[in-house]
């Protein structure tokens, strides 16, 4: 039962990163393969701090949910990226 | 330069979106019909009952619209740029213009208006441009004109409130035209002299006559002189052009 709970909970997850690489892809112009949980915003993914404004604006509506901008103030990787918004589900 | 000098074959069909706060009279008024002349799609907004705001001359409906926004109101700022996307898509030219005055000496001017001239000024300019903003980032391109004065040099007495929200402009446009350059946006300033306006008019015969005498071009402005340095600023040619401020003053405020 509870396995079947965390089967569910991690398919929910995989959507929810597809939708989050979906914004990154379309926003910071780069290849899907590229944007991965430990891809680093400025070194991985040549984005300034204009690009994660814009990414997050995305993800606010994309996801439906507001981000603090004191929220973001240690948000290095896109994993610690998805990590907040999924908070927020 | 005219309207029809920079009308230019390589204008997207329909033209740009372009925005004008302040647009039912005055300079705004005259900006509305500069860029509705250059071909584009002219949305200006005035605190006052929209339909009272007429299109230009000859501009057909298709490209005009008329709004009811209070800058001071947030909502209202955000209804009308919604219903801008809605018709046409994202603006691409802000002109930042509407303003008032509340002209007193410092020494008798209440809280009250100077609050009331910063935010619509400076707040509701803020305002316009931030929420211009978010959709230009996506577009990788914009262009933002404030309207300042030469008030904001020269320092009238009387508008020490009017004066330091339209210096304020001058800041703001400064720090914006650098977060925003990297995406191809321009902001930039105009900053008119004394002008054929209502606002110009409420200073008082006497008072717009002794300021004219001080204008090396020997003449009053029209809002066609002002608006014809928008769209300059506004247009492909000015792309190399950002944080600037342009005086439209006939040589009044010169060096300062």
């Amino acid at each position: 039962m509870d396995k079947a709970l965390d089967k569910e909970r991690e398919v929910d997850n995989e959507a929810a990163f597809d939708k989050f690489r979906d914004c990154a892809v379309e926003v910071l112009q780069v290849p899907a393969d590229k944007v991965t949980m430990e891809a680093r915003f400025a070194e991985d993914l040549d984005a300034d701090s204009l690009d994660l404004v814009e990414l997050v604006m995305a993800l606010e509506e994309a996801f439906g949910v507001t981000v603090d901008e004191s929220e973001l103030e240690d948000i290095e990787t896109a994993g610690q990226a998805f990590e907040l918004i999924s908070s927020k589900l | 330069m005219t309207a029809a000098d920079v009308t230019a074959a390589d204008e997207p069909a329909g033209g740009r979106v372009v925005l004008v706060t302040g647009g039912s009279k005055g300079i705004g008024a005259a900006c509305a019909a500069w860029f509705a002349a250059n071909g584009d799609r002219v949305a200006a907004t005035t605190r006052g009952p929209a339909a009272e705001l007429e299109p230009p001359d000859g501009v057909p409906e298709e490209r005009f619209m008329a709004l009811r926004c209070d800058v001071t109101d947030a909502a209202q700022v955000e209804q009308a740029f919604a219903q801008v996307e809605a018709r046409w898509g994202p603006v691409e030219v802000l002109v930042a213009n509407a303003g008032i005055t509340k002209d007193m000496l410092v020494v008798r001017m209440d809280e009250d208006a100077w609050h009331d001239v910063i935010e619509t000024n400076l707040t509701g300019a803020f305002r316009v441009a931030r929420r211009a903003v978010a959709k230009m980032l996506r577009l990788h391109h914009g262009r933002i004109v404030f309207v300042s004065s030469v008030g904001a040099f020269v320092g009238l007495p009387g508008q020490a409130n009017y004066a330091a929200s339209k210096a304020g402009l001058v800041g703001m446009a400064r720090a914006l035209a650098r977060e925003v350059a990297s995406r191809q946006i321009t902001v930039n300033v105009v900053a008119p002299g004394v002008v054929e306006t209502d606002m110009t008019a409420a200073l008082g015969e006497a008072r717009v006559g002794q300021l004219v005498g001080m204008v090396p071009l020997g003449r009053a402005g029209t809002p066609e002189d002002v608006a014809a340095a928008i769209g300059f600023l506004a247009s492909d040619a000015a792309a190399y052009i950002s944080g600037a401020v342009l005086p439209v003053d006939g040589g009044l405020g010169m060096g300062l």
